[in-house]
């Protein structure tokens, strides 16, 4: 019992940090068509803004040092300006640009930033401490479950809980919804393309600051990768989920996160290693059976 | 009636100027380049097989593929299990099977069992995944990638896992890099002027009207996929005995996007598109890394620090996507004449846009 109430809580966190990672790509897919691979790297940036510019093999913390009511806001604006300014210098070009340009421009930028980052820190992992109270175990229902899964948990469900209000209750998010449906059709409706485009990238930029802060704490260090595999996995969470789908790209995250842990828990201890490579195995399959995603919004289908 | 004029009469011109303008830059290289300069132009020979590769399934098909350089990684193990001296796979790679440790090949017959390994694997993946079209084949496609680079980092007694295994005969030069790299252009140009090829960039531009009219989508593309890792296979067989050390690192994300980047740059339907890119960017990169050591103007020395030149690539990749979003050779071949049938070929960006939709 305790065992599988561990995996569950294992298979939630986890899925939750896919889930925010795939929220902020679906949201720029569904207004502009853009993949945004400079997604990881937008994460990495906010983790690496906490320390000061430094190849010393140790860490100096700078904004990390702040309380958690000043950071936290620091470092959502920080994603967001860093989004926003990706998008004005350079996505705002390749508004009719072929996804594979637009993809591949971004993946550039995402290279710029990486390299930057490695100019001014070095490749080096650096360690970081956030919060180390947030390490220690809580006992729920006779299972030990660091505190920190909890919080990265509820953290997940308040901010989904706070994008769907934002996304259904207000008009900014109505307009976000029409956008991502039928972008041309909101615009002749007097959508603000700009604005919407804008907003959605700011979003995304919070959630990857959000995603950054997540994975500080938990694995305390700061490393230039560490973006790069969550954007990954999340990129594939939202096609599984179906691109352009908000809940689904949420689904997606949690499903593969639940996978993960799942084959991570059953697989005979030889194979545990290929778990990776179950995953994706698993995802060819699903694509196979539900190549439109699994919740795909009904304007995804091709039209003829 | 008057004939047709034949397709290979008017276009056989692109690949015969490719392959010409590459032994030039061959020749050169090897009268006046430098060591390291070599080695960068044989880089620059293996990168234009493996775009060269890319673009048979990519440029024809116009879907995008994420998996290709899993390809590389199936050809390049494959040659360093056949070539490396049985001695030494004893000790490293004990879990071979007894045939293949006893056995040594010398590269010109390794590198072609290599391909075909790779089109074999390409042939029963491709089955499956060519089933799928627009963005969830590149997902597949990607699938693919994820799950070769994590067997071949794990399966220790096989592949040596993470680490590097050595011993493979560096037996690469500038002469067997350009005609590595010719052999790719012939063949995607081969491909592209045949029934099957032409038949799939008709998918690609109406895959409506193309289905209607009798193609069958999902054999046209299991068709380039393969040739497509054909020569992907090789130029990873190529590659192992460029640096005759291999480890599954060199063929995962950093790869895919650099060769991929390079394809688009150069653009991406066109076969002059996929050369031009490969040599564009590494001319670049030779460029900024000479920046880096520093050049000296007079007394005064001037270098850039060291990680400018990443940053300055991905610049100019997001200037030139900029100006021209369907790359250097806005997807049109070279050729004396111009190849009027490309010509009108060369605007399927809708459809890509369609599919993604």
């Amino acid at each position: 019992m305790t065992a599988v109430l561990q995996i569950i809580f294992d298979a939630l966190s986890l899925g939750s940090l896919y889930a925010l990672g795939a929220l902020g790509i679906a949201l720029i897919f569904g207004v502009m068509r853009l993949v945004n691979f400079a997604h990881g790297d937008f994460i990495a940036f906010c983790v690496f803004a906490m320390l000061w510019p430094s190849i010393d093999a140790t860490a100096v913390v700078f904004a990390g040092m702040l309380p958690f009511y000043l950071l936290i806001p620091l470092l959502l604006i920080i994603g967001a300006a860093l989004s926003i300014l990706s998008e004005i210098i350079v996505f705002r070009r390749f508004r009719n640009a072929n996804p594979a340009t637009m993809m591949i421009a971004s993946f550039a930028l995402g290279f710029v930033i990486r390299h930057l980052l490695l100019m001014l820190y070095s490749s080096r992992p650096k360690s970081i401490t956030l919060w180390p109270g947030l390490g220690l175990p809580v006992d729920f229902l006779g299972a030990h479950i660091p505190m920190l899964q909890v919080v990265t948990i509820v953290i997940t469900l308040a901010a989904l809980a706070v994008l769907v209000l934002f996304l259904k209750r207000t008009r900014y998010g109505l307009e976000m919804r029409a956008a991502a449906d039928n972008f041309t059709m909101a615009r002749m409706l007097g959508v603000r393309a700009n604005g919407v485009i804008l907003l959605a990238f700011a979003i995304s930029g919070m959630l990857a600051a959000a995603i950054g802060l997540i994975l500080a704490t938990i694995s305390g260090t700061a490393d230039i990768n560490m973006g790069a595999n969550v954007m990954l996995i999340a990129f594939i969470a939202t096609v599984i989920g179906g691109l352009g789908s908000v809940p689904g790209a949420v689904a997606g995250g949690f499903i593969i996160g639940a996978a993960s842990v799942v084959f991570q828990a059953t697989l005979p201890h030889d194979a545990r290693v290929f778990r990776d490579a179950f995953v994706y195995g698993a995802v060819i399959v699903v694509l196979l059976v539900r190549p439109q995603g699994l919740f795909a919004p009904k304007s995804a289908k091709q039209r003829v | 009636m008057s004939k047709r004029p034949s397709v290979i009469r008017q276009t056989i011109m692109t690949p015969i100027l490719l392959i010409v303008v590459l032994l030039i830059m061959a020749t050169l290289s090897y009268q006046f380049g430098s060591r390291a300069f070599n080695r960068t132009a044989v880089e620059m020979f293996i990168n234009i097989m493996v775009v060269v590769g890319l673009y048979v399934f990519v440029g024809n098909s116009g879907l995008l593929s994420f998996g290709h350089i899993s390809f590389m990684c199936l050809g390049a193990y494959m040659t360093a299990w056949l070539a490396i001296p049985p001695v030494m796979k004893s000790i490293t790679l004990k879990g071979l099977p007894t045939w293949l440790l006893h056995t040594q090949l010398p590269m010109w017959v390794a590198t072609p069992i290599s391909g075909v390994f790779a089109a074999l694997v390409a042939l029963v993946v491709g089955r499956v995944i060519m089933r799928l079209s627009g963005i969830a084949a590149s997902i597949a496609t990607f699938g693919l990638l994820g799950v070769v680079n994590n067997v071949y980092s794990n399966w220790d007694s096989v592949t040596g896992g993470q680490g590097s295994i050595v011993g493979i005969p560096p037996t690469m030069n500038v002469w067997i890099g350009w005609l590595g790299a010719a052999v790719a252009i012939a063949i995607a140009y081969l491909y592209a002027t045949s029934r099957s090829g032409l038949a799939l960039r008709a998918t690609r531009d109406e895959s409506v009207a193309a289905s209607a009219s009798g193609i069958d989508i999902v054999r046209e593309r299991l068709i380039a996929f393969v040739v497509s890792a054909f020569i992907i296979g090789i130029a990873g067989a190529l590659y192992a005995h460029f640096l005759s050390i291999v480890n599954p690192g060199a063929f995962y994300l950093r790869t895919t996007f650099i060769t991929l980047s390079m394809l688009v740059v150069g653009g991406m339907y066109s076969l002059s598109g996929a050369v031009t890119g490969v040599v564009a960017i590494s001319v670049l990169i030779e460029f900024f890394r000479n920046l880096e050591k520093g050049i000296s103007l007079g007394t005064l020395k001037v270098a850039l620090p060291n990680g400018a030149q990443e940053i300055a690539i991905g610049i100019i990749t997001i200037v030139i996507l900029t100006y021209l979003p369907a790359g250097l050779t806005r997807n049109r071949e070279f050729s004396w004449r111009g190849w009027p049938m490309l010509r009108r070929l060369s605007r399927p960006v809708q459809t890509a846009v369609k599919e993604l939709n």
